[in-house]
């Protein structure tokens, strides 16, 4: 079973990477009002249930994957 | 009688670079200077430990996180839990952020630029094993370099910190973003504490500060009092 981790930096904390890539593509020309920055996991997992594996994975999330003092995350478990 | 030596730990993590400063400057500053290897599961005999800055496992995922997972840090862990003195500079103030031995998190620099230059701290704390050598509202002048130093905490969490007195040291001009521009900060306890400036490139006056020395002396000083208590 696969499953994608995407970890963001949360809502109100500074992204100065964010605001370096947003000024970038207005320089490419691009009109962008806001542009945030994190990271995706790709994981492969030895388990048979999507609960079974989601449960798993939140629990990476929430010991290493994310920092919950600055980083939210979403799991999206594929079959 | 001659003062006795303590003994103070300097892990060395994958990817560590300022060990062999931390370990020289702690000699310099007459402590016994103890090089602790990432794998050891157990500490030796010590009486204090630094966690030296550099880029432990390459800053994978998040500065410090993937050293918290070294056996060396869950014995550090153990110790400071025992009220054991642990200072974490640079990379190590990450590690013990990201292993929770102190508040908060270190994030890219608002400039997104590295800063490596001297700074001006301000003193918050005296009464510290830590600063026992420096008096509050003194200004001294020690190094960073750092790409990823902007102390974070939720507003709740600084409110707190801050009543608590944890915050020990901040930045005497804007430096990185730091919220409330703390440069170092203690655990709640007192014998835990982290800074991104480094106090170990600091301890002699031809390397532009000696004010590091004021740092690292009283670390050595504090732990040297440990070892006459309990001898």
């Amino acid at each position: 079973m696969k499953a994608t981790v995407v970890v963001r930096p949360k809502q109100g904390i500074l992204d100065p990477q964010g605001e370096a890539v947003e000024t970038a593509l207005e320089h490419l020309g691009f009109t962008v009002s806001a542009a945030r920055v994190g990271k995706v996991v790709d994981l492969e997992l030895d388990a048979d249930d999507p609960e079974q594996a989601r449960a798993q994975v939140q629990k990476m999330c929430e010991q290493l994957l994310a920092n919950p003092l600055m980083e939210s995350f979403e799991v999206e478990i594929h079959g | 009688m001659a003062s006795p030596q303590p003994r103070i730990g300097v892990v060395t993590y994958p990817g560590s670079q300022d060990d062999r400063d931390a370990l020289w400057a702690l000699g310099a500053l007459d402590a016994e200077a103890v090089p602790v290897w990432h794998e050891e599961t157990e500490l030796p005999d010590l009486d204090a430990v630094v966690l030296p800055g550099g880029f432990s496992y390459g800053d994978y995922l998040r500065c410090g996180a993937i050293a918290r997972f070294s056996p060396a840090t869950a014995a550090v862990k153990a110790f400071a839990d025992a009220g054991g003195l642990v200072l974490g500079i640079c990379n190590g103030f990450q590690i013990l952020c990201e292993a929770g031995l102190l508040p908060g998190v270190l994030l890219r620099n608002e400039s997104l630029r590295f800063v490596c230059r001297d700074v001006p701290l301000v003193v918050e704390r005296d009464d510290l094993p830590f600063t026992s050598r420096c008096t509050v509202g003194q200004r001294i002048v020690v190094p960073v370099k750092h790409g990823d130093g902007r102390w974070f905490a939720p507003p709740e969490l600084v409110r707190e910190l801050e009543a608590n007195r944890q915050v020990v040291l901040r930045y005497g001009e804007p430096c990185n973003g730091s919220v409330d521009d703390v440069a170092g900060i203690c655990n709640e306890q007192g014998n835990v504490m982290g800074l991104m400036p480094h106090p170990e490139h600091a301890v002699d006056p031809l390397l532009g500060s000696a004010d590091g020395a004021l740092i690292l002396a009283s670390l050595v000083e504090s732990a040297r009092e440990l070892v006459l208590a309990f001898n």
